[in-house]
């Protein structure tokens, strides 16, 4: 592989948005979004269809007019900069290959408009041809090629003009399940040995954790949280975090006090301790107690929340069980299949937490109760939804 | 989330040819549709009367000619439907040999110049006709007269069904056949099936096809004027008001002009409302399989498809043989020579030719570039500006031919801007009359075309002109060139607006044939209509071979 294809040789881009405001005729869609992105990183926009995602990216790579704010590339400030100019490899989601062009033409297109050595361009095509693996589709039109070759190509085009900037827009979400697992490892591999500071969106939390170093999950034109997988999983932001990302079983609960010590109550009556509650936090007020599947463990013994097994599901790897609480509540529970036979339905059983995993919320769900949280989000929302920024109108003008 | 909503707009190239484009509209299009309002409620004094409109439907010698009109034209179309429908249902739905032949045969037709189809069937049926003739003199049988209400309705509906057909075909293509298992898995199978799934969900295009075939007959302007005779309808009136042979009005063409557009113009509405009723659109994951023909079923299927499109088109195959019959005036003597073919010569032949394909080209040139920009004004820039572009650029679409031809005259007869009898209004007329067609396929076309295709474009370093240049155009090329071919066949058959703006100078083809027509040189007519026919044919044939599939043809 050659030099100009690694990550030695380019100078790494930092983005930073300060204020950005996105107005539709007279909807704001997003009002005062700030965001940092370090130099080299891949980095996420993860959210439900509608929260601005990608409208947010449109306005990095300068098709979307920006209403209001700061957005700067290094020191550069790119605002009125044309989007011809902005130096940005961008695929999208439909991959948006010239049809009339072969593969080769495609690829070459971006370094015929600029100031690229004519007699370079073709070695230049070449190299990322190979890095992609297409290199002996070069002659093909795109109507011959498989959505999966299609991506490459797109990738490929977009990395040829060395950008500073690599966007990309939903860019598996075309693609049957089993490739976009195989693609987006390959996108992964390629931004590492290609090091572009890199923004991409999609609305699948999984795809999103696979290949990102951070993650900004944003709702309703409002980042809510702006982690690592790791930590967006582990100690999500809000109740909104925690509930897009992952499964999360939501359970009402009463904080108290008792020497020292957080006591949560629990629906049945069940008492947990929680030992890495926030200082200021540690005082009497009602809470939501968020527990994901395997943070949820069966018990045989008399400790622990009473519940009924409703109906259990047996995936190989894990088995999930559906249970209600003896107050009423529905709950999932995830276990690693044993060699037993499994509970059936019908059988009485009891629930223990994992008070070092499961997360408390303050009543509204906006905060998270517990040391731990890195959230690197400036905009820190009011509400747990956000939602108070937005109209009806302005949802539906995003979608 | 694609739209590209802008608050703050810079000034771009486009703009100039948004300004470039009203400029061009108002002056050729608004301002001799003014021209023609004006003329027909002021008097030559100046006064405001509504003197003409009063005199037209007081008066049933002339009012009788809307009616007329409307009566030939609703049957026209509904025999267009009864005949083009089944057709295109055999031939979509089952395996017809020669079914590839028959769907450029019955093209050809529908493609022919307006009158020739009438002309041939004059020749045949007419009152010295052959077979009038034959059965005259071997059976002492008098045959009914072609002349009048069936005269024009057989000529009309075999030049239109194709139109139908084509139309059809394509919705049909576009049927999925899951629906077509899912009705019978439901117990609706056979002629039920055929009503309540495949007609309902071909309503669309069956609304589409009634429309072109609509307004087609009742424009047309050849068919009734050598056929119709004492049947008279509203483009014939218009034009012997204007430039027959006694007592012209020029007044009262103008006031019969206004009220067929407001006829054309309500009828386009009345289609569109009927349309809002379907809006659903099909596309087809599993096309259908196309069944074979058995017994007697399917000897009739080859009976009716195979019978109509020989009516349809035989007759012009008689014109080309008479082309090559010796012939002295009117009178056919027998033996074979091309003395036809030399009297044209003599008679303008090779003007005619020149002058034919000069304007079709500089139009169809002209046609084309303004569809390109347009459907780029109104698909990526939907501004309220560009959307009255597209608003006044399908004005000539409910416009008869001959009207758009007074209208020109009216406008451009005297200074400042004398073009009467110039290539400038000849090619102004075919311009305008064929835009709407081109624009409607440009539209389409871009409208299937993601802007991400272009945002990949600029992104890529390219410029907005470049992009435009590069990718846009490119990509739209072929939904246009399909459209472009017909649009020339079209151009080179013009008729009715070219009858009044022709001279001996910007004589065309077709203007040739109707002249020779018109002075009773039937071997001179069968001539120049050979050459005619010669020409669209192999238009129509280079273009079937370039093009992939004959499912892109769009009338």
């Amino acid at each position: 592989m050659s030099n100009s294809a690694s990550r030695r040789d380019r100078p790494e881009v930092v983005i930073n948005i300060h204020d950005a405001v996105k107005k539709y005729g007279g909807n704001t869609v997003i009002s005062g979004l700030s965001l940092h992105i370090n130099g080299g990183e891949f980095f996420t926009l993860l959210g439900p269809s509608g929260c601005g995602k990608t409208t947010l990216l449109r306005m990095i790579a300068g098709f979307n007019t920006i209403e209001g704010g700061d957005f700067f590339f290094n020191d550069t400030r790119i605002n009125d900069l044309d989007p011809a100019k902005r130096n940005i490899g961008m695929v999208f989601q439909n991959y948006a290959i010239f049809p009339h062009m072969n593969v080769r033409k495609n690829v070459e297109f971006g370094l015929k408009n600029r100031n690229f050595e004519r007699s370079k361009i073709h070695d230049q095509a070449d190299r990322f041809l190979k890095l992609m693996q297409i290199d002996q589709l070069a002659d093909r039109m795109p109507a011959q090629l498989s959505g999966g070759q299609q991506q490459r190509v797109a990738l490929a085009r977009a990395l040829c003009i060395e950008p500073q900037v690599l966007l990309m827009d939903e860019p598996l979400s075309n693609l049957d399940a089993k490739l976009r697992v195989e693609m987006r490892t390959a996108i992964k591999e390629i931004q590492n040995h290609v090091g572009i500071t890199t923004v991409y969106v999609t609305h699948d939390q999984e795809e999103a954790m696979a290949v990102s170093d951070r993650i900004a999950v944003m709702n309703a034109g409002v980042i809510q949280h702006v982690g690592t997988p790791k930590n967006i999983y582990q100690r999500p932001a809000n109740v909104f975090v925690a509930t897009f990302i992952g499964r999360s079983n939501m359970m009402e609960g009463t904080l108290r006090v008792e020497a020292g010590r957080a006591v949560v109550e629990l629906p049945t009556g069940y008492q947990a301790v929680f030992n890495n509650v926030l200082p200021e936090e540690l005082k009497g007020q009602k809470v939501k107690v968020c527990v994901r599947p395997e943070e949820l463990l069966l018990e045989n013994g008399d400790e622990g929340l009473k519940a009924v097994v409703d109906d259990c599901v047996f995936l190989g790897l894990n088995t999930h069980y559906f249970i209600h609480l003896i107050s009423g509540e529905k709950v999932e529970v995830i276990q690693e299949s044993t060699i037993d036979s499994i509970i059936e339905p019908g059988t009485e059983v009891r629930l223990r937490l994992n008070t070092d995993k499961a997360n408390l919320f303050c009543e509204d769900g906006s905060r998270n109760l517990l040391a731990g949280v890195k959230n690197d989000a400036q905009d820190v929302p009011a509400t747990a939804q956000g939602g108070v920024r937005l109209s009806a109108a302005g949802l539906a003008s995003l979608s | 989330m694609t739209a590209m909503t802008e608050t703050k707009r810079k000034f771009e190239v486009w703009d100039i040819i948004t300004w470039g484009f009203l400029a061009l509209f108002v002056l050729f299009l608004v301002y001799p549709m003014y021209g023609i309002l004006r003329q027909s409620v002021f008097a030559a004094d100046g006064s405001f009367t509504l003197e003409q409109f009063n005199k037209f439907f007081s008066t049933p010698y002339y009012s009788s000619t809307i009616i007329n009109s409307f009566e030939v034209t609703i049957a026209v179309t509904a025999v267009t439907l009864l005949l083009g429908i089944p057709f295109a249902y055999f031939y979509s739905f089952y395996q017809l040999r020669g079914g590839k032949f028959l769907f450029v045969v019955s093209i050809l037709c529908c493609m022919s110049a307006p009158f020739i189809g009438a002309y041939s069937w004059i020749m045949l049926l007419g009152r010295n006709g052959v077979i009038t003739v034959f059965f005259r003199d071997v059976f002492g049988i008098r045959l009914p007269s072609i002349y009048g209400f069936g005269g024009i309705l057989m000529v009309q509906a075999l030049k239109f069904f194709p139109l139908v057909f084509v139309y059809m075909n394509g919705a049909f293509k576009s049927i999925d056949n899951t629906l077509l298992e899912a009705s019978e898995n439901m117990g609706c199978t056979g002629v039920n099936r055929f009503f309540s799934v495949i007609m309902q969900l071909s309503m669309p295009t069956i609304l589409a096809a009634s429309l072109l075939v609509f307004m087609r007959a009742f424009a047309d302007f050849g068919t009734p004027l050598l056929i119709g005779e004492g049947y008279r309808t509203f483009p014939v009136e218009i034009y012997n008001q204007y430039l027959g042979e006694v007592g012209t009005n020029h007044n009262f063409a103008a006031a019969i002009s206004v009220i067929a557009i407001v006829v054309t113009a309500a009828v386009f509405f009345v289609q569109k409302w009927a349309t809002m009723k379907y809006n659903f659109s099909i596309s087809a994951l599993h096309p259908v399989q196309k069944r074979k023909m058995k017994g007697i079923g399917g000897a009739l299927m080859y009976l009716f498809c195979y019978g109509l499109t020989a009516l349809a088109f035989l007759p012009q195959l008689y014109i080309v043989y008479l082309s090559f019959r010796n012939c002295d005036g009117a009178v056919f003597k027998p033996g074979y020579s091309l003395v036809n073919y030399q009297y044209a010569m003599r008679r303008l032949l090779v003007r005619s030719i020149n002058n034919t394909l000069i304007f079709g080209v500089v139009s169809l040139a002209l046609i084309i570039l303004f569809a390109i920009l347009i459907a780029y004004l109104v698909v990526r820039r939907p501004r309220p500006l560009n959307n009255l572009i597209d608003t006044l650029s399908m004005l000539p679409y409910i416009m008869p031919g001959s009207i758009i031809g007074i209208a020109l005259v009216i406008a451009f007869g005297s200074q400042p801007l004398a073009l009467t009898g110039t290539m400038t209004i000849m090619v102004l007329a075919l311009v305008i009359r064929r835009m709407p067609y081109t624009i409607r396929s440009a539209t389409a076309t871009l409208q299937g075309i993601p802007i991400s295709t272009e945002e990949a474009s600029i992104s890529l370093g390219a410029g907005k002109l470049k992009t435009f240049l590069t990718v846009t155009t490119p990509m739209m090329a072929n939904g246009i060139l399909s459209g472009a071919v017909l649009s020339w066949v079209a151009i080179v058959t013009e008729l009715s607006s070219a009858i009044i703006l022709y001279n001996n100078r910007t004589i065309t083809l077709t203007m040739s044939t109707y002249a020779a027509i018109s002075r009773g040189n039937d071997g001179l007519a069968c001539a120049f209509a050979t050459i005619l026919t010669a020409l669209t044919t192999v238009s129509l044939i280079l273009y079937l071979a370039i093009s992939k599939s004959e499912d892109d043809i769009k009338l």
